[in-house]
């Protein structure tokens, strides 16, 4: 056992049998270490060597145990003693090439949950799409029209004739009027593309036509009153709301339906992605007829009388309607009561309508008012004008103006920018009609508007109305008939069920929370063990003579305590959460002075029923209290609201 | 009836300012004519529709405004307007032989509904998908009994051998779909069939105890039909793999032997128990490794560098087969007669990574994709199903009126295709993927079939979409047989939870369903 061992080999001294079981196996890369501790000392001190080696081990070892997480250590455990140039030489003469301890990432990567790692590569996903579609905007070829006068000057001074000869050709004969004083006032409609137009005389004079080339489609007169007119789906269908009956046409003018579920229909609505035609008849119904079965879907009763003010939501396809009682109720077929109802006049509503994001609303009421409503969050009214007649018919355009009929003049309001509410300061255009408005539409992706009146109809430009870039898979004014045929196809197949209307339209892709917690706490008393609670904490056995009885008990204990402590922090601090919540509410409902939305509305009486929509498609309304000070309920208004100076 | 009173009605009162705005452009113009000033505008206002002209005449909004919001604006004012005017020759296809032009716009307000859309697309998809599942490709008979052992050719995918219970091996070809070769190999059962890494030869074990080396190739013309080897062993050999990279072979009976192709006899033999082994599988990543089940319960594994056993797993019931995982080498599945598939960790074998359960026999027969993502496997209830390797659940079941047992299945090398023999003597072709189009996909095909697959994905877990995608026919006899086994383990789960809930707390074990079958870990 003196005897030097021969350099490259590690014979484990026989003696100290202990000592050896002890020991690490050694591996083939350690031997290097052999030759500079026997060089040192020799025979028996190997023991002792061993000894004073060994704290200097573990430091070492501590050290790369910090700084990595995974307890199997990837990188080789090499005990790299030697300091002088010397011993960094191997036996074979050979250099290290990699010389010095071997680098250790800071932290290496964790393994996470299957589901948590999915879910952050689809979030990661989603937010390179996002940027690749918003940065996919430079490719956009078409600029929005717009309108300016002369530092400063009101736009509402320029008047059609001045714009027509400005603009080019093309743009002016956009500008036209049809003289039809034969058969009354006229509702119209353009087609989904802004392609086509159809009109219907309250005398019975049915006419569809390509407005941009004035091709004529067909043209009919069905001796019966018409009061309404919409383009189904495609231009090639037209629905038409006669005095007693629905009735549908084709391009040809062929009568293809008559509907005698829906009579003494009012207005027309037609909900383009779920292939519905929503009815509002004079006996109280709301109707939805599913023109690709042929079904009517739901026929609800509004129990509000006569119907006459119909709108869309645009953004969700949920069906506004206005009340003569001032009320605006909010409808799906999914549910027999309204979504919701909002007081918006006092005095009967005269016209609804909602912008294309869903995200305003303006109503205007017999009390000759002009309101405004933001319909994100709480409905409140963001601006008011009192009008000098009242406007009787409201349209918004793609890009957000607001256009208001008022007897025989059209205002046109404009906000500051897309997604801001029309200002209804200052009229962006106005222009004065042959007879009193009838019928209002904005053309889709035209800078046109399409007035009918008692004396005909007019098509006026307004220059910033109509989005500029069309998707030509969605509506393509340019598309052939191949084109639409195909597009039929795609939209009949991809049709949304009715069910699926509801307040957001995104509610389909959040988590259902309510009913995975019933199915967990359902599979909790099936199984009689909650397959998902944590384990107790298990000490694991450390090394021998390490892991006592006490000590194990002591790592239980102190694992405990740190759960303990993590749930008391977390109920303190919901606690101040809950806390800071309260102040706020408490602020809030001081009075209407100090209420937030105050310098928005002008006129604090409307107020809104309604409740969050739930995850699932069940959201009801439901009457809240009212608070006398500030607002008040019902067709005969008992507190006074303040009108905002300067209306 | 339409009388069309054009914009040039109201042009014909022309502003008396007109020739004011022309001197202002330096354009000289005839003031009176009116047409003058409109080409005029035209000039100064370029394709884009935008202009720049003085205009007077306030007559008419004059009496529309309300007072307070005007001043009378006397004389001449600049404005700027733009109007859209897109020409249509940008939008709309040159000739007919061009195709349609599609622009795109991303902006969501010109795509509403987009989840329920999404959603009812996906609804589609999975429906279609449901509509094209035909999975069942080609039957290849030929064999006079059942096939008893299948094996890939590891360098031609076209090229399938398959062994009978009379001692027949045929080598078909996938393609044509026919036997090109047949060979007598053994007497009673071939057991075992396996190819050379190389694809040369391969090796066939067989009921008269005898092991056979084959030329892939057949032979010449006048030559007969003769083993390139035969290795006479003591006890009947039930299994056979080829290690594949080396000239090592196994085969298993009442031991492991490793063989080495040079000699006939083996280089070690090594058993653990006395009691016949059923497989013995190489491992294909750490290739020294093997795995083999017994019927004594167990699963072995050895390292072939050791002449002893590494470890074994007793299960609750005899493992049939064993089938490494190609990607990850320490995993691998074992097809049991309880009627489950285990997954193993070989690192950890006291609990298996997941039970696979849906079949209602014995599971015969396992094999891997070449993705090392999902596994096939056969059963005794003449049904293959495939399962993914992290799901309990299988995806997909294949059966037919006439497959009767199923006695081996493999996946083929390019992970597009099923080969399953069954007692009825024939191999059954199938697709992986059940309604998967065959064939080479035109790019806009490849990118309908994408989007479809990531919207399935995207609203797998809805109810309506679920229950569509789920949906199998199964034959009555596995159907009553599910329904049967589900009421039994209902009964035995409510017998359990009543046990935990009337005895002491903590005295009865909550046993999870992986460790339940894992009876013990040998070292």
């Amino acid at each position: 056992m003196e005897t030097a061992p021969k350099p490259g080999r590690d014979v484990p001294p026989k003696k100290d049998k202990l000592q050896t079981k002890r020991k690490k196996p050694r591996r083939y890369w350690e031997e290097e270490t052999v030759p500079t501790r026997d060089g040192a000392s020799a025979g028996p001190p190997c023991n002792k060597k061993n000894r004073e080696l060994r704290p200097q081990r573990r430091k070492n070892a501590h050290i790369l145990k910090k700084s990595r997480i995974s307890k199997k250590p990837q990188v080789p455990k090499k005990p790299r003693e030697w300091k002088n140039p010397e011993s960094q030489r191997s036996l074979s003469g050979a250099q290290d090439p990699f010389p010095g301890p071997a680098p250790v990432p800071v932290e290496l990567p964790r393994s996470k949950a299957r589901t948590r790692s999915r879910l952050e590569v689809a979030e990661a996903e989603e937010e390179e799409t996002s940027i690749k579609a918003a940065r996919s905007e430079l490719l956009l070829a078409e600029e929005p029209g717009f309108l300016e006068g002369e530092d400063g000057e009101d736009t509402a001074k320029i008047c059609q004739a001045d714009i027509v000869e400005a603009v080019d050709i093309a743009s002016a004969a956009k500008h036209f009027d049809l003289n039809l004083r034969q058969f009354g006032p006229y509702r119209l409609n353009y087609s989904r593309t802004g392609r086509h137009l159809a009109f219907g005389g309250r005398r019975g004079h049915v006419a569809a036509l390509d407005w941009v080339t004035k091709k004529l489609m067909c043209e009919i007169n069905v001796m019966e009153a018409v009061r309404d007119i919409r383009f189904l789906h495609s231009e090639a269908l037209l629905a038409v709301a006669q005095n007693r009956w629905l009735h549908i046409y084709d391009n040809q003018g062929i009568e293809l339906h008559c509907i005698r579920r829906c009579d003494r229909v009012t207005r027309l609505e037609f909900l383009p992605f779920h292939f519905l035609l929503a009815t509002a008849s004079e006996t109280g119904f709301l109707t939805y007829l599913d023109v690709s079965v042929g079904k009517i879907v739901a026929a609800l009763n509004a129990r509000a009388g006569r119907l006459d003010v119909m709108s869309q939501n645009p953004y969700n396809a949920v069906i506004y309607l206005g009340h003569s009682n001032g009320t605006v109720s909010l409808w799906s077929p999914a549910m027999k009561e309204p979504l919701a109802k909002i007081l918006c006049h006092r005095g009967g509503v005269r016209a609804v309508a909602v912008d294309s994001t869903g995200t305003y609303m303006a109503t205007s009421g017999l009390d000759h008012q002009l309101k405004i409503f933001d319909l994100r969050g709480t409905y409140q009214p963001l601006s008011t004008r009192t009008l000098p007649h009242g406007a009787g018919h409201l349209a918004f355009s793609q890009r957000g103006l607001l256009v208001a009929g008022m007897g025989d003049i059209v205002n046109i309001w404009a906000g500051q920018d897309k997604a801001s509410p029309p200002s209804l300061e200052q009229p962006y255009l106005t222009h004065r009609l042959s007879g009193p408005v009838h019928g209002l539409q904005f053309c889709p992706f035209e800078d046109v508007l399409g007035v009918g009146h008692s004396g005909g109809i007019t098509s006026m430009l307004v220059p910033g109305a109509g989005e500029p870039n069309f998707d030509g898979l969605e509506s393509n004014p340019y598309r052939s008939r191949k084109q639409r045929q195909e597009w039929e196809v795609k939209a009949l197949l991809e049709k949304v069920p009715a069910e699926l209307i509801c307040l957001d339209p995104r509610a389909l892709a959040k988590v259902d929370v309510i009913s995975l917690e019933q199915g967990k706490k359902e599979r909790r008393e099936r199984l009689g063990y909650d397959p998902e609670a944590k384990a107790p904490f298990q000490p694991k056995p450390k090394q021998k003579g390490r892991s006592s009885t006490a000590s194990l008990v002591k790592r239980k204990r102190k694992v405990m305590d740190e759960e303990h402590r993590d749930k008391v922090r977390q109920s303190l601090q919901q606690q101040q959460q809950q806390q800071r919540h309260k102040e706020v509410k408490a602020k809030s409902t001081l009075g209407p002075d100090i209420c937030p939305w105050t310098d928005l509305c002008a006129e604090p009486d409307s107020r809104v029923a309604w409740e969050p929509s739930l995850p699932k498609i069940t959201c009801r309304e439901k009457s809240v209290p009212w608070n006398k000070e500030v607002g008040h309920c019902g067709p005969s208004p008992t507190g006074g609201g303040q009108l905002a100076p300067g209306v | 009836m339409l009388q069309r009173t054009d914009a040039e009605d109201t042009a014909q009162q022309q502003p008396p300012l007109a020739n004011v705005c022309q001197q202002n452009y330096g354009a000289p113009q005839d003031p009176v004519e009116p047409a003058g000033l409109r080409s005029a505008s035209h000039v100064t206002g370029s394709s884009l529709g935008k202009a720049e002209v003085f205009c007077g005449s306030r007559r008419r909004w004059a009496e529309l405004v309300p007072e307070s919001s005007w001043s009378p604006a006397v004389g001449a004012s600049k404005m700027k307007v733009k109007m859209l005017s897109r020409n249509p020759d940008n939008y709309v296809r040159e000739t007919k032989l061009d195709l349609q032009r599609v622009p795109r716009n991303y902006d969501p307000t010109l795509h509403p509904f987009e989840v329920p859309r999404e959603y009812v697309r996906a609804l589609n998809a999975t429906k279609l998908e449901r509509v094209f599942a035909k999975p069942f490709l080609a039957s290849l008979d030929g064999h006079r009994d059942g096939v008893n052992c299948l094996a890939k050719h590891p360098k031609n995918l076209a090229t399938v051998l398959s062994g009978a219970c009379d001692g027949e091996v045929r080598i078909w070809n996938l393609t044509q779909r026919n036997c090109i070769r047949t060979v007598q190999a053994h007497e009673g059962f071939v057991r075992g069939i396996c190819t050379r890494f190389c694809g040369t030869s391969f090796f066939t074990v067989g009921d008269d105890k005898t092991v056979k080396q084959w030329k892939m190739d057949g032979p010449g013309y006048g030559e007969e039909e003769e083993p390139l080897h035969t290795i006479l062993g003591k006890t009947v050999y039930t299994g056979i793999d080829h290690h594949w990279k080396e000239a090592v072979f196994a085969t298993c009976g009442q031991q492991v032997d490793i063989w080495d192709e040079q000699r006939t006899n083996p280089i070690c033999s090594m058993t653990w128990g006395f009691d016949s082994i059923s497989s013995v599988k190489f491992n294909p990543v750490e290739t020294f490794l093997l795995g083999s089940c017994a019927s004594d319960r167990n699963i072995v594994l050895y390292d072939m560098r050791q002449a002893t056993p590494l470890k074994k797993v007793i299960l609750d019931m005899r493992t049939n087969t064993i089938c490494w995982n190609p990607m990850e080498a320490f995993i691998f599945t074992a097809a049991n007669e309880d009627y489950n598939l285990y997954t193993f960790d070989m690192r950890a074998l006291d609990t298996p990574v997941m039970v696979h359960m849906d079949h209602v026999s014995a599971v015969l027969d396992v094999d891997y994709s070449p993705t090392g993502k999902e596994f096939v496997s056969a059963s005794f209830d003449k049904s293959i199903r495939i399962f993914p390797v992290d799901k309990s659940r299988s995806r997909e079941v294949y059966h037919t009126k006439r497959m009767q047992h199923v006695i081996c299945v493999k996946w083929t090398s390019d992970s597009k295709y099923i080969m399953c023999g069954s007692d009825e003597m024939n191999i059954r072709l199938w697709k992986a993927n059940a309604s998967e189009k065959l064939g080479v996909l035109t790019s806009r095909e490849k990118a309908a079939k994408d989007y479809n697959q990531k919207l399935k994905e995207k609203f797998q877990h809805y109810p309506h979409i679920k229950r569509i995608a789920r949906h199998r026919h199964l034959p009555k006899s596995i159907y009553s047989q599910i329904q049967e086994q589900r009421i039994m383990k209902e009964a035995r789960r409510r017998k359990e939870v009543n046990r935990i809930k009337h005895s002491k707390p903590g005295s009865v074990p909550i046993v999870s369903e992986k460790k339940k079958h894992i009876v013990a870990v040998v070292k």
